[in-house]
């Protein structure tokens, strides 16, 4: 019998592929159910504008229109579109419009029909009268006496002002060579899955049962907020994640279309599907970042940094979506980045605009942190004339002294800083690197070296970081079942849509087992099949459903050598899982087959008396903290002083996520989130003009980085696992986007460094580096 | 994503489509490749009742020597012009300009009439076809008339295609052997139109001073345009010394465009580095 | 409408809308929902199938303007039970995440290696201009197509 070998750290070809490659998967579009309805939304082309009136009736009457509902008509009918985190001012969130629209692209009405054609057509049918009014796009104008409010009932558009003092911070600026003070601006960004968002619902009257698909990272999570809004039990609701096309975070929320598909589904005794269009995304999909930062750093000659303050202003859009005014707190706990600096502050003001909401968007709070951390670094080395590496292994924690309690508050739980750099370093070959830009400057090119060492929290994490309204801890659940003919199911509450852990968890599962990978069959994202599970985001899929999913797997493995130590009359502890056997320790060649203890556990003659027949656990576990991926990132860039483009020249990235357990799916994660921190580095922002029109409302004006855009990655990871939990892992999901953007950044500004430019905002457009280029050869 | 409802008809000849075209009038437009109309169907910006598609008639995809002039049909595809042996040979211009609109997929559809018809404003194909000095057959009810490129592009997105009236093909004089092209663009990264493009054609005399360049620019101003400024600040000079100098002059009296991607200021100035660059290449490749 | 054609070899007869888009027409007629829609402006390219053997974004072309013309979907481009090369080098180099932009880039990817069957990175990153992944970065689309072209040439030449 052939040996089934080991597959975890093997590089594993995914098994999500083979239907994803032929065309065979199930994303939500591609449900067909019979008597399917298309819902269609109208949505508002005004950013703040009162609706004095709609007219209905002509769209009504179009054939194949089936109904036909404004935001009226749906009031009191379905709760608002929740936010869970904690803020002074939540509005009510309707799923339509209610005498008021607030934003570009906001829903008035939903128009259901037999055909997508003929909803569009009958969408042209309805006339609203609105009333415009002033719209306010920036944030800092927002809190400024006499702006236009979003929300009467505050009198204010603050969301929330957030404070996290601290006198030590004082001190330290007193005592500073230097302080050095910034602006930096994380711009606005869509996070744009490729799938855009969909949901269809279906109501079977006759067992007053729910189900809704929809395009999620949170199955069972927006099943308790369905359940809310729609005041159903949680018991008759059946939410199902079927192939989902990227998230991003977009999709970690609970949106207005849920609650109004579900709802139409039922009103109208019929399935019905909502495909978002890719302008509705643009428009209606929570986008990202959106915050400004003003820092004030004290430094030391010798590069020490000893206290960082910030006052941030953070532009939450005109509603709060799921998690909204929870983002910016990361960004305040991790700004210290990788350094020991002792003291941190800083305030938060939240602020209502006429825009889409901001959440969730692929690092979350981190990607802000790390640009502020590595900005920083750079602007010291630049005040004092240092090395921009020399600046960072002087603030670097030591790897020493890890578990180690940040300013923020945090306990980062292992690394080893320097490493990762210097290994960077060594690829790119610094000092050469160094000496070749010196050369091409003599020159007059323009050459960067840009260099960014991050630390991100990932892995969330103890339930307490989580807020209570989310009906879900930061914990994560699994059940493994073995099958009767002993092939291994397993449930996971993680919802996968891209990550890979059908394979990542198939590969554990196996080696636990001495089974082959393809006799483990890993479902995910149906309520009514798996147990309740957080989902997918904030790299947690591994980090946090991997220890569950052993935690399983160790429970049937305690029971199968209980089982199997009755039959072989060896301790228990003396055996061991191993091709398809379970076998003695000291001497693999007495074992029996694995399928002769699966026989015994679901035999009709129990084999231990007492012992509870079957192969099935269940468990859920609870991380005692988050963990903290690193890593540095070092890019070498070419600006064109004629036209402000950005060539690469080389990227290299050195990664730690702890031990890996399917390089070629970290090194793709790893991949992406570069594509997509380079993506705001140089390329993508989302532009709304000053009377709140979305400039960017489709991808021929907002520029997501296509493969000619991007640089050949040359990666490699140092291993440091993670104490926190047993696998050792860190999670990997947002590392690339984390350290891609003040790198890349950083590289610019190195480049542009002989002109005296000291900061550029982000997107570092051809336009932008062009006029600083100019203004500062004009200055001379 | 849901064009609203028309009538389709499929024309099987240039007459066919121009009655059809005289009888549903301003209800009427021509589909070419349909990568230009089909776009802005989709958003419902253009509802047309009627749509005559030209696909089915097969001699306006030809590409062929016309006695000594290279004719490219209008309904010959990107795709059939940058891979044409013929256009290749005599028309490098073209074909390297071709290979650079949009991609792959629209290459294999867009067509050269279809695009010079819509004439959008940062289309690539009109700064060859103006460098090239291409002639643009017009067919309407009164008959056939030939356009000058100079004289075909009006204003944005207006042509001298009258209504009621069918581009049916470009002819183009073969580049002489030994001139200089190039097709040089500025990528509006996410649509892949040029924020500027600029297409040179360039001969140098014995004496090694430029004997004539035309340059075709596209994306700065509301219609694409012959910089004729640049073209004689060239003209009898040595190009090494005098290509700066000419292309400085590549944005002279246009009301530059402006979008989030560059500013008014900006695309002038990409005008004029494009140009020089456009230049420099067409000269590398000339020979005196 | 009357629309005839062929799509992955089966002879269709339909009687269509004139408005409807192919795309409509594969995924809503034809039931063959591996072909997506991911935008409304012929960026994305998840909707690429070959018409006549080409690569065009079926979200841009009329369902009629596929008349007598052969169409190939992602779910026909194997033509066997084996995999299509690309499709072996999409899983074997981890081309995809998500999956949703995959069947248009192996469409597309097709097209190219059909002129051109030993393509340079720089080759097929051009090649790509007109499909979207937000998932891989592309590296490992590159690495996918290559492998692909190495196995395509290895079977001309076999």
């Amino acid at each position: 019998m052939a040996v089934i070998p080991k597959f975890v750290g093997e590089r594993i070809k995914r098994r999500e592929d083979p239907r994803l490659v032929t065309g065979a998967a199930t994303y939500v579009d591609d449900l067909r159910l019979p008597g399917m309805l298309c819902a269609m939304v109208l949505r508002s082309p005004h950013a703040h504008a009162k609706i004095i009136s709609l007219e209905l009736e002509k769209a009504r009457a179009l054939k194949g229109v089936v109904a036909v509902f404004s935001g009226a008509d749906l009031k009191n009918k379905i709760g608002s579109v929740p936010c869970v985190a904690p803020a002074d001012h939540v509005p009510f969130h309707p799923v339509l419009a209610q005498g008021k629209v607030r934003f570009i692209g906001e829903g008035v009405a939903v128009v259901v029909a037999v055909a997508p054609y003929l909803a569009q057509d009958a969408l042209d049918l309805i006339e609203v009268d609105y009333d415009p009014l002033e719209a306010v796009i920036d944030p800092e104008k927002a809190l400024e006496p006499g702006a236009p409010i979003l929300h009467e009932e505050f009198g204010t558009n603050s969301v929330t002002l957030a404070s996290v003092p601290n006198p030590a911070v004082e001190d330290a600026m007193r005592k500073a060579d230097k302080i050095i003070k910034f602006r930096i601006y994380n711009q606005r960004l869509a996070p744009v899955p490729m799938e855009p968002r969909g949901t269809v619902a279906k109501w079977d009257a006759g067992y007053r049962q729910l189900t809704v698909w929809s395009s999620t990272q949170i199955p069972h999570l927006l099943r308790s907020q369905l359940a809310e809004q729609l005041k159903l039990g949680e018991n008759k609701l059946r939410v199902i994640a079927p192939e989902v096309g990227g998230g991003f975070g977009a999709k970690l929320n609970v949106y207005a279309e849920e609650a109004l598909v579900a709802y139409l589904a039922m009103a109208l005794n019929r399935p019905v599907k909502w495909i978002e269009r890719r302008r509705e995304n643009m428009s209606g999909t929570t986008h990202g970042r959106d915050q400004i930062a003003y820092l004030e750093v004290a430094a030391h000659k010798d590069g020490t940094v000893t206290a960082v303050k910030a006052r941030f202003v953070c532009d939450m859009g005109a509603y709060l979506q799921l998690l909204t005014p929870a983002i910016p707190g990361f960004s305040g706990l991790m700004m210290t980045g990788c350094y020991k600096i002792p003291a941190l502050a800083f305030e938060q003001q939240m602020v209502f605009t006429n825009k889409m909401a901001t959440d969730a968007y692929r690092g979350a709070g981190r990607p802000e942190a790390a640009y502020i951390a590595e900005r920083m670094m750079d602007m010291v080395a630049g005040e004092f004339g240092l090395d921009p590496v020399e600046v960072r292994r002087k603030n670097f924690f030591a790897k020493e002294s890890f578990p180690v309690a940040t300013a923020g508050g945090l306990t980062y739980d292992s690394g080893d800083y320097d490493r990762a750099l210097n290994k960077a370093l060594e690829m790119i070959d610094y000092p050469k690197a160094r000496a070749e830009q010196a050369e091409a400057r003599k020159h007059g090119r323009y050459v960067g070296i840009g260099i960014a060492s991050y630390v991100e929290i990932c892995g969330i994490g103890p339930s307490s970081l989580l807020p209570p309204k989310l009906k879900g801890g930061g914990w994560e659940s699994s059940t493994v079942r073995i099958e009767p003919d002993c092939k291994v199911t397993v449930l996971t509450g993680v919802s996968p849509h891209g990550q890979g852990q059908e394979t990542t968890f198939a590969q554990l599962v196996a080696d636990a087992f001495g089974i082959d990978i393809d006799d483990v069959n890993v479902v995910h994202g149906d309520t009514a099949i798996v147990q309740y599970g957080i989902g997918t985001f904030g790299s947690r899929g591994t980090t946090v459903g991997g220890p569950a999913l052993m935690l399983s797997v160790g429970k049937l493995q305690d029971k199968m050598r209980k089982i199997a130590s009755t039959m072989m009359e060896a301790p228990p502890d003396q055996l061991v899982f191993s091709n398809r056997t379970v076998a003695l320790k000291s001497d693999p060649s007495k074992s029996i087959a694995l399928q002769q203890v699966v026989d015994a556990a679901y035999g009709y003659k129990q084999p231990i008396p007492g012992l509870e027949p079957g192969l099935d656990a269940t468990s859920f576990y609870e991380p005692t903290n988050c963990t903290f991926p690193f890593g540095s990132h070092v890019a070498v860039v070419e600006v064109d002083p004629e036209t402000g483009v950005t060539k690469f020249l080389r990227y290299v990235a050195v990664d730690d996520c702890g031990k890996i357990l399917s390089p070629l799916l970290v090194e793709g994660q790893i991949h992406g989130g570069i594509a997509q921190g380079i993506a705001q580095a140089l390329y993508e922002e989302v532009v709304y003009d000053e009377n709140g029109q979305l400039i960017t409302a489709t991808l021929m004006d907002y520029a997501v980085p296509k493969a000619n855009m991007l640089p050949h990655y040359e990666l490699a990871s140092t291993v440091t696992p993670s104490p926190v939990n047993p696998l050792g892992v860190k999670g990997v999901g947002e590392a690339g986007t984390i350290g891609s953007t003040p790198c890349v950044v950083n590289a610019v500004l190195d480049a542009l460094a002989p002109l005296g430019i000291r900061h550029l905002d982000m997107p570092l457009k051809p336009e932008k580096v062009w006029r600083a280029i100019r203004d500062a050869r004009a200055k001379g | 994503m849901y064009p609203s409802a028309f009538d389709y008809h499929r024309a099987a000849s240039v007459k066919d489509a121009l009655r059809m075209l005289s009888e549903y009038g301003e209800d009427g437009k021509l589909l070419a490749g349909g990568h230009s109309l089909i776009p802005i169907m989709k958003l419902r910006l253009a509802q047309p009742a009627h749509l005559i598609d030209l696909s089915g008639v097969r001699e306006l995809a030809e590409i062929r020597d016309e006695s000594g002039k290279i004719v490219v049909g209008a309904m010959a595809t990107h795709r059939a012009v940058e891979s044409s042996a013929l256009v290749r040979a005599k028309l490098g211009l073209l074909a390297q300009c071709a290979a650079m609109i949009g991609d792959i997929q629209v290459r294999n559809r867009g067509t050269i009439g279809g695009s010079i018809a819509h004439a959008d404003p940062a289309a690539d194909y009109p700064a060859a076809v103006l460098a090239l000095e291409g002639e643009i057959t017009i067919e309407g009810a009164a008959g056939r008339r030939v356009v000058k490129a100079a004289d075909f592009f009006l204003d944005l997105m207006t042509t001298a295609v009258r209504p009621g009236e069918i581009v049916t093909q470009l002819a183009f004089a073969p580049i002489p052997p030994g001139r200089g092209f190039a097709y040089l663009k500025h990528r509006q990264p996410a649509s892949g139109f040029a924020t500027v493009g600029v297409a040179a054609v360039i001969a140098i005399a014995k004496n090694a001073t430029c004997e004539s360049a035309r340059v075709g620019i596209t994306g700065l101003g509301p219609k694409p345009f012959r910089a004729k400024a640049v073209e004689s600040a060239l003209a009898g000079n040595p190009p090494a010394q005098a290509t700066a100098a000419a292309a400085a002059r590549a944005a002279d009296g246009i009301d530059a465009l402006a979008d989030i991607h560059a500013s008014a200021e900006f695309r002038a100035e990409l005008a004029r580095v494009y140009t020089r660059r456009a230049l420099e290449a067409a000269m590398a490749r000339a020979a005196v | 409408m009357q629309l005839n054609l062929t799509i992955n070899g089966e002879r269709r007869e339909d009687d269509v809308d004139p408005r409807m888009l192919l795309v409509h027409y594969l995924r809503d007629v034809a039931g063959l929902t591996g072909t997506h829609v991911g935008c409304e402006t012929s960026i994305c390219g998840a909707c690429t199938v070959h018409l006549d053997g080409r690569a065009v974004k079926s979200c841009t072309v009329l369902a009629m303007q596929a008349l007598g013309a052969e169409v190939i979907t992602i779910e026909g481009l194997a033509r066997g039970p084996a995999m299509h090369p690309l499709q072996q080098g999409f899983w074997e180099e981890h081309g995809l995440q998500c999956g949703f932009c995959t069947p248009g880039m192996i469409m597309t990817a097709a097209d190219l290696l059909a002129r051109n069957a030993n393509p340079t990175d720089g080759e097929i990153r051009e090649a790509l201009e007109g499909n979207l992944c937000r998932c891989t970065g592309y590296q490992h689309i590159v690495n996918a197509i290559q492998y692909a072209a190495k196995k395509l040439r290895e079977q001309k030449a076999a």
